[in-house]
């Protein structure tokens, strides 16, 4: 294959990824969507192994060797995952690009045929470029490892808070800054080598430093990000290899997963950049309710026959999931009660806010794996305005997201985030676990609402006893 | 100190409500104060002394003896001219008032150096709905109206096939669809009538429909909603086209309740006499606001009428026609109240200004009138406005960087710097990184546009895909693993270069094949 046609092949591969993001913009073109963006993959790979850059037929045999071992490892992997294990696996997987990004970058440094035909400011440049994608596959790397820990649970995840994180941060920068000076300016590979690793070492701690900080609620947030970096990965490693293919893909990966983190962001009333400083999980060690309105009122408690008793009266019903669903793997149930309500006549709809769960669209893939038309799952713009003509709101382990003090108290840590008004709807029914707060370390002044129940106990179980109640 | 409530009995004729019950008795002991309930005060809403007492509260045989002991008054009607003059001077004294119809009260409560809160006018905010008594009794005057008409109906509510024939269920038309018409609606429905209802406020047509009624609207557009949930006063085009509206319904229907009220006005004649006559014998009419002078003009109040063959029902004392409810209900929202006043559960109360449903109720403080009350803010708050006209804005802009403010003097600071940056690079680069520098750019403006419109419901799969995406990673690793070359004799490490690029291959493949497979997964379960 000549050199132009395996550009023009890039060319293409290239637009079928832009229509694969943009496919997945709507769940009508989301399939077509994915099926571009493998057949651009196809067409890149190809186009790569018989182009003018893979020399005879030693090097297609590795090649080979190499992505079977890769694609049944792949191929296994997004067999076997549960869909409550997304959020771990996506992490993963970016911690994956980031390190094949570092290898590539150190592959190209040792590599005398990349820089035979540079000189001058040219050399400078594709230097800077090896060492600019080292640092941002090593962040990737470490990073994406300490999200996966986080979220599986093998790392706690409460925010580690160092004492002045920030001046380390800042230290650690200006050391790779003035790594990156002698890097360019060093005389022998070895030498660069020696300025790399210590760099090197510096990203990964950095990494995970960074990660490490992050509250587990603002993970959606983290792996959103991380997505991202290991866009700008892709892209640093394209322009240190000349190749436009890897520029223009990093770049779509790397600015749709930050306008991802933008959004989500917004949607938590966030600002980016504290979230990324971190350390919001638990500001103060203590609830930061102490200086705000303290809830009063009773609690009340009811048992899984009332609720089914609320339900099968109610003619309009909000769902409200959230992490704890997830945790109880009670998606199924929910469905299950939904259908039946639905036979009967009663509206049932689930709310979704935007941060439920622990990765963006998190709800939204758990519903759709239990079979729930997506058509009654809504967004929380969609319904808030419903809830006064709501019979019964029923939360299923989510506290923030529902959480009225984002409106009523100005000095509540959540004050201005958007959340589902559930408190509005005739009556509210909670299902938590116990009386805890949730990530934000919040009390939750709707448990205390008077048209208000708590329904206490794992989801799954209480839910299963809703619907025995309701057959019955 | 603990401060005492007194409970008198009510004197007002035929009223047989009291203002306490022995349930609130134990829970107002609980918030510190001492009880004291007049002798017999619970006997026509049969609630003994003895059940008092049991729960706590003493029972005091002498009238002026109650009022002059008490530190605080509670009671359901307004206090006639010589309770007045049993008020102790700096006492507290919790009733319905109705400021607006009773000046005069109002004047010579204040002659008496007292506090008086009223609860007619507990301001209609959400927070305040727990005390808010005319909810309470709205509602049971709404249920009893129904009652009473179904006593003087002459037939089925609900409708039969009998074996001695066919029963037609009874049509009930309703006007107004306030507390009161709601509980009106669903009692009827309840016994199984076919209900209609109309109401100036049209927003009112989705409760009407959840309490199992039909809504009659009237085809004039005017919106109907005055302040606090209220009704208001409407133009004479809308009431002519509600006229024909009635007229219509009238002809058809076998029972009216009305219960069309406008706060501080006599109610609105909404019943002709022709309308009357157009109704089929037998008919009932229950007048709910015939303390206010009717919606009916053959209403006489207080009192049952059979004009043109119709039953005209007057009663002003509905709520107190099922005194135990009421009363229960009633002794409820005052106990509600008492928590508001006595946030410290020690017996005594403040009564602070500063407070909106506290404002709202007090109509004398110490002496000096404080009626009418600021206007209340609107019960239901729009929204935190300010997140979401951001969000739009934000979302809606699509220029800029993420996060670019819609201010346009950063928006000019931010374009400022990308400029001068851009010059920088322009300036020093070679042109080779500039033209691959063109392309990272522009591919960054792409990936910003495409991204802006996806669903929060993709956000998983679309990141999902981006992380197959971004294993194109494994092109810079196929390149290096054997690259030609061109003739060059260099000294290439290959074998580490091969290892490095070979295990390169083998993570960006997993994610390769394992981010399109998981996505295809996730997305096969997307279906309507």
């Amino acid at each position: 294959m000549s050199y132009s046609l395996s550009t023009a092949s890039y060319i293409g591969a290239t637009i079928l990824f832009i229509l694969c993001l943009g496919g997945l913009s709507n769940q009508e073109t989301a399939r077509r969507g994915n099926l571009y963006g493998m057949i651009g993959m196809t067409i890149a790979v190809l186009a790569t192994v018989f182009g003018p850059y893979v020399a005879g037929f030693g090097g297609m045999a590795w090649v080979i060797f190499a992505m079977l071992i890769g694609a049944s490892i792949g191929l296994y992997a997004a067999r076997k995952v549960q869909m409550t294990q997304m959020p771990e696996l996506v992490a993963l997987m970016h911690s994956m690009v980031g390190l094949a990004a570092m290898l590539v970058g150190f592959a190209n440094y040792v590599d005398p045929i990349a820089a035979s035909h540079l000189s001058g400011a040219e050399q400078t440049i594709h230097e800077i470029e090896i060492y600019v994608g080292i640092l941002i596959g090593a962040v990737t790397f470490s990073g994406s490892v300490i999200a996966f820990g986080k979220l599986s649970g093998k790392i706690s995840g409460n925010p580690m808070l160092l004492p002045g994180r920030h001046w380390i941060n800042l230290v650690g920068l200006l050391v790779v800054i003035f790594f990156g000076r002698q890097f360019v300016h060093a005389d022998s590979i070895g030498e660069g080598m020696a300025y790399l690793i210590v760099m090197t070492v510096i990203a990964l701690a950095f990494g995970v430093h960074m990660v490490m900080a992050i509250g587990g609620a603002d993970m959606p947030v983290v792996v959103s990000m991380l997505n991202s970096y290991s866009g700008w990965a892709a892209a640093a490693t394209g322009f240190m290899l000349s190749n436009d293919l890897l520029i223009v893909t990093g770049a779509l990966v790397g600015s749709s997963g930050a306008i991802l983190s933008y959004i989500m962001c917004e949607a938590m009333n966030r600002h980016f950049i504290s979230v990324i400083a971190g350390g919001f999980g638990n500001s103060g060690g203590t609830p930061a309710a102490a200086d705000g309105m303290q809830p009063a009122g009773e609690v009340v408690p009811i048992l899984s026959p009332e609720t089914a008793e609320l339900l099968r009266d109610a003619k309009n019903v909000i769902i409200i999931p959230g992490y704890g669903m997830a945790v109880a793997q009670a998606q199924h149930t929910v469905y299950e009660i939904t259908r039946f309500l639905r036979d009967k006549g009663v509206n049932v709809r689930f709310g979704i806010h935007p941060v439920a769960g622990r990765m963006p669209g998190h709800m939204n893939v758990l519903l759709a794996e239990a079979k729930v038309p997506y058509d009654i799952v809504l967004e929380m713009d969609e319904l808030n305005d419903d809830f006064p003509k709501t019979d019964v709101a029923m939360v299923i382990g989510a506290n923030d997201i529902v959480n009225p003090g984002a409106q009523d108290d100005p000095n509540s840590p959540i004050a201005g985030m958007p959340v589902l008004e559930a408190w509005k709807a005739k009556t509210s029914i909670v299902m938590k676990r116990s009386m805890a707060s949730g990530y934000a370390g919040v009390d939750n002044p709707l448990f205390y609402k008077e048209n208000n129940r708590m329904l206490f106990g794992d989801a799954k179980k209480m839910l299963d006893e809703v619907l025995a109640a309701l057959k019955a | 100190m603990p401060l005492t409530i007194g409970v008198p009995k009510e004197t007002a004729a035929g009223e047989k409500r009291v203002a306490t019950v022995p349930e609130v008795v134990e829970k107002l002991i609980k918030l510190g104060f001492t009880i004291q309930v007049e002798a017999g005060a619970g006997d026509a809403a049969t609630v003994s002394d003895d059940a008092y007492r049991a729960a706590g509260a003493q029972i005091v045989e002498d009238t002026a003896a109650l009022w002059s002991s008490s530190d605080i008054i509670f009671k359901v009607r307004g206090p006639s001219a010589e309770e007045v003059g049993l008020l102790r001077e700096g006492a507290t004294l919790v009733s319905f008032i109705w400021p607006a119809q009773n000046p005069e009260l109002l004047e010579q409560l204040a002659a008496r150096k007292v506090t008086v809160l009223a609860m007619d006018s507990v301001p209609r905010i959400s927070r305040a709905q727990k005390l808010d008594a005319l909810s309470s009794m709205a509602n049971i005057a709404g249920y009893r109206a129904v009652i009473e008409a179904a006593h003087h109906f002459g037939r089925f509510f609900t409708g039969q096939i009998t074996a001695a024939g066919k029963v037609p269920p009874a049509k009930v038309f309703v006007i107004g669809a306030g507390v009161a018409g709601l509980a009106a609606i669903g009692t009827a429905s309840g016994l199984g009538a076919i209900v209609r209802a109309n109401d100036t406020r049209p927003e009112v047509g989705d409760q009407v429909t959840s309490m199992g009624g039909e809504f009659v609207s009237v085809d004039y557009v005017e919106e109907g909603s005055g302040v606090g949930g209220y009704a208001k006063v409407m133009s004479e085009g809308f009431q002519k086209a509600q006229r024909e509206v009635f007229a219509k319904q009238a002809k058809d229907v076998d029972i009216i309740i009305t219960t069309a009220l406008i706060p501080g006005k006599p109610a609105p004649k909404l019943i002709t006499a022709e309308m009357v006559q157009s109704m089929k014998p037998g008919s009932v009419i229950v007048d709910m606001a015939a303390e206010q002078g009717g919606n009916c003009e053959l209403t006489e109040p207080g009192t049952v009428t059979v004009k043109h063959g119709v039953t005209i029902i007057g009663y002003a004392d509905l709520p107190s026609r099922l005194s135990k409810q009421s009363s229960t209900l009633y002794a409820t929202n005052l106990f509600r109240l008492s928590e508001e006043l006595c946030k410290n559960k020690d017996g005594t109360i403040d009564v602070n200004m500063d407070d909106e449903v506290i404002r709202g109720t007090t109509v004398v403080k110490d002496g000096a009138i404080t009626w009418p009350p600021p206007a209340p803010k609107i019960s239901a708050a729009p929204p935190p406005p300010a997140a979401k006209p951001a969000a739009a804005a934000a979302k809606s802009s699509g220029h800029g960087k993420p996060g670019a403010p819609s201010s346009t003097k950063r928006a000019a600071v931010m374009f400022g710097v990308a400029a001068l940056f851009f010059l920088l690079i322009g300036a020093g680069a070679p042109p080779a990184f500039l033209s691959h520098f063109t392309v990272f750019v522009l591919a960054c403006f792409v990936g910003y546009m495409v991204v802006w419109n996806v669903k929060p419901a993709l956000h998983t799969p679309l990141m999902s895909v981006t992380n197959a995406i971004s294993s194109i990673i494994a092109i810079g690793a196929l390149v290096q693993i054997a690259p030609p070359m061109d003739g060059v004799a260099l000294d290439r490490p290959d074998g580490w270069i091969r290892l490095l690029a070979i295990l390169a291959i083998i993570l960006a493949t997993i994610n390769m094949f394992g981010g399109f497979a998981v996505t295809q997964r996730m997305l096969a379960m997307f279906r309507k």
